[in-house]
């Protein structure tokens, strides 16, 4: 372990630039957003030079390490606001500072319009802070504060145009499902520290052979429950299609390439646990699995571009976490797709926001059509993009996403042929709704109304999606030629254990069958798209109605959770004010009926006085002579 | 003569008192009566100081006598302020407690 000094100001420079926005206000609104911008820039500078230091030291000196402060010390129980740079960490940090700061200069330009775009920034340099410090966290309880700090950010932003009802709900409705996600992770923390005593990464790491399996299941089953949360997996996944509210820069940094993959992270980090248990990555897998299916699905029939790209992201980040729960070789994959991923999605949101910044912020694909001549840099970015997500080689989509389908494959048994099954069936749909997206917005015929002039975005936008798009087709080829991500994080994850176990398929084989469902996908899509009505048909198959509702997940969400809870809290309501103040009601009314009847005794005349005294002395001495007789 | 008579005489008399302080209106009479029943339990004590022989009954007359004394100066003094203020020795005009 080596000792940095400078980690600490990739996550000050942007907090306190975050702050500083948001204390002075309209002052700093002629300059704000390139003062962010800088900040953003100047992380990415600090983060390659780390790299680049890192490259230079070999072994086990290569991870680095920076005390901030003291945080908590009470008996034996120490956590340290510790900073820890890994081969792990390295990837993300070089993902969300890069990604991050060519985001910020895209929105330089779409937002130049919002009067709000300093507080915009600002949100988003509290974003990158928040993010930074999850992937930076040493232990359970640093990842967990830059945890909650990306969901508010997520929030705030989601939010950002809240004078519409809608946008706000949608906010909400993103916080309260991830809260359902950290009530996972807080328990999972809370259990790693009964189990071990410790919650930092390497405490749990040495104590994670020793402890016993229902544990080690347990914490990996709450883990994986925060992942769902924060990577809108199954059944947790409803929130990101309506996350699309906010605006498409927030859309392609967060819902896309990084806050969205903090999922993938946390199980990737938190390998001791998973490959300790077999049943909590069994857990894994089966959530990946449904989530990549169902967001396909889903993606098939938005005609909102931004919701059918979501459903995508849903989908894609299953084949992550499905490849996290495959064992030590499916981790490094996991994070190669998510690096990928992290650039192609991004490119196509971005790419979408300049469709939706020369169309009048119009989203629906179907008033769209034949914009590559209107906007051919786009149209060719998100073609790169498409490109590489659907896996045609040699774009990045077919170095990550095909190992995931071999590893699946070769996971052994009746297990491996479903789960590779799984993936080869959501390339395919991948392959469908993506052509779909491509050829409802870039080609065919014209469908938008007189008053849309589509026009190419300012350089401010397209540098950005050439950039992201230079990613997508070369990432793939440079990380994973000779192994290198896998090399570079296997003393991270361990991946050189790997048993060598029979292949079904060989990957030539598999790369094979792969381009071939994505062909048919893609000629389907063709085909059934030649012709596009401009408002949704009606007559549609059960199975379009169901995707169209996001699979009912929505309904079902309302009917199960929702409507119960209602209930049970109006009847606990009613239990309180029944019963509860119903007793204390009861005393104070029964006081004041006998004060009101004893008042009557009370009349003022002194004659009446005087008679009570005398019978009661009556009384009195009655008694009195009753019980000496 | 049975000294129980004085016993049945102080009886009558603290009952003709106590009937006096509940039916009468008029305060001075009201005040009369009551000292009637304070003179009736004088009587009793006084009685029974012969029928046991000692002298505690007697003192406790004394007692009972400076007290009736204290009470006729204040009682009289609140009277005759009350009548004076309402222009009626009524006791069951001055019933302003109630209010």
């Amino acid at each position: 372990m080596t000792t940095s000094t400078h980690l600490v100001y990739l996550i000050a420079l942007p907090l306190l630039s975050a702050a500083l926005l948001l204390v002075l206000g309209r002052i700093a609104d002629k300059w704000g957003h390139l003062l962010a911008t800088l900040v953003s820039a100047t992380t990415f500078v600090i983060g390659a030079l780390e790299f680049f230091a890192m490259q230079s030291r070999t072994g086990a000196s290569r991870a680095a390490t920076q005390k901030i402060f003291e945080w908590i010390s009470v008996g034996a129980f120490k956590v340290d606001a510790t900073l820890l740079l890994d081969q792990l960490s390295i990837c993300f940090v070089l993902l969300i500072t890069g990604v991050g700061t060519l985001i910020h200069i895209y929105s330089i330009a779409y937002m130049s319009h919002d009067h709000d775009r300093r507080r915009f920034f600002a949100y988003l340099n509290l974003f990158i802070a928040a993010m930074l410090l999850l992937v930076l966290g040493n232990s359970y309880l640093n990842l967990y504060v830059g945890w909650e700090g990306v969901g508010l950010a997520s929030y705030l932003l989601i939010g950002f145009w809240n004078q519409k009802p809608v946008y706000a709900t949608a906010a909400k409705k993103a916080f309260v499902a991830n809260r359902v996600g950290d009530v996972g992770l807080s328990l999972a923390i809370m259990i790693a520290f009964a189990q071990f005593g410790t919650v930092s990464f390497d405490g749990v790491k040495a104590g994670a052979p020793h402890a016993s399996p229902a544990a080690l299941t347990a914490i990996g089953a709450m883990l994986l429950l925060a992942a769902a949360g924060k990577s809108a997996q199954f059944p947790l996944q409803s929130w990101l299609g309506d996350a699309m509210a906010g605006p498409t820069p927030v859309s392609a940094l967060i819902h896309a390439a990084t806050m969205v993959t903090a999922g993938v992270y946390l199980i990737t980090r938190s390998n001791f646990i998973f490959d300790a248990s077999p049943n909590a990555r069994l857990m894994v897998v089966t959530v990946g699995a449904i989530t990549l299916l169902f967001g396909a699905i889903i993606g098939t029939a938005k005609d909102d571009i931004k919701k059918a790209l979501a459903a995508s992201t849903m989908s894609q980040i299953g084949y992550m976490i499905l490849a996290t729960g495959l064992g030590p070789i499916g981790y490094a994959f996991a994070i190669l797709h998510l690096l990928t991923h992290g650039f192609f999605k991004a490119g196509m949101f971005l790419g979408a926001g300049s469709v939706m910044h020369g169309m009048n912020d119009e989203v629906n694909m179907r008033r769209y059509g034949a914009l590559a001549k209107a906007m051919p840099i786009t149209a060719v970015t998100f073609g790169l993009g498409y490109l590489a997500i659907l896996g045609v080689p040699p774009f990045a989509g077919f170095y990550s996403k095909d190992k995931i389908i071999e590893t699946a494959f070769n996971s052994g048994g009746t297990k491996g042929i479903l789960l590779g099954g799984a993936t080869l069936l959501g390339a395919a749909i991948t392959a469908f709704y993506m052509t779909r997206v491509i050829v409802l917005t870039f080609t065919g015929s014209k469908r938008w109304d007189d008053k849309a002039h589509p026009h190419e975005s300012p350089i401010l936008m397209w540098a950005p999606m050439v950039v992201l798009a230079v990613g997508s087709v070369a990432s793939g080829f440079l990380l994973s030629s000779g192994s290198a991500l896998v090399n570079w994080l296997q003393p991270v994850v361990n991946s050189q254990n790997v048993v060598a176990g029979e292949e079904l398929m060989k990957p030539i084989v598999v790369s094979g069958l792969a381009l071939g469902v994505v062909l048919l996908g893609v000629l389907l899509a063709i085909f059934k798209y030649r012709t596009v009505p401009t408002s949704a048909p009606t007559q549609v198959s059960v199975f379009t109605k169901a995707a169209r509702k996001d699979l009912y997940q929505d309904s079902f969400n309302e009917a199960v959770l929702m409507r119960p809870g209602q209930k049970l809290t109006a009847g606990l309501v009613l239990t309180d004010y029944k019963v509860i103040d119903g007793i204390v009601r009861t005393v104070g009314w029964t006081l004041g009926a006998i004060s009101t009847a004893m008042r009557k005794i009370q009349n003022g005349f002194v004659r009446s006085y005087s008679l009570l005294m005398l019978l009661g002395v009556l009384v009195l001495v009655f008694t009195i002579w009753l019980v000496t007789l | 003569m049975d000294i129980s008579n004085y016993l049945y005489l102080s009886a009558i008399l603290f009952t003709i008192g106590a009937v006096g302080v509940t039916v009468r209106r008029n305060a001075i009479v009201v005040f009369m009566c009551v000292e009637l029943m304070l003179n009736a339990t004088n009587l009793a004590f006084v009685t029974f100081s012969r029928i046991h022989g000692n002298l505690a009954g007697q003192v406790a007359s004394f007692f009972t006598m400076v007290v009736a004394a204290c009470e006729v100066v204040v009682g009289l003094a609140i009277i005759v302020t009350i009548f004076r203020s309402r222009r009626s020795a009524s006791v069951d005009d001055a019933s302003l407690l109630k209010r």
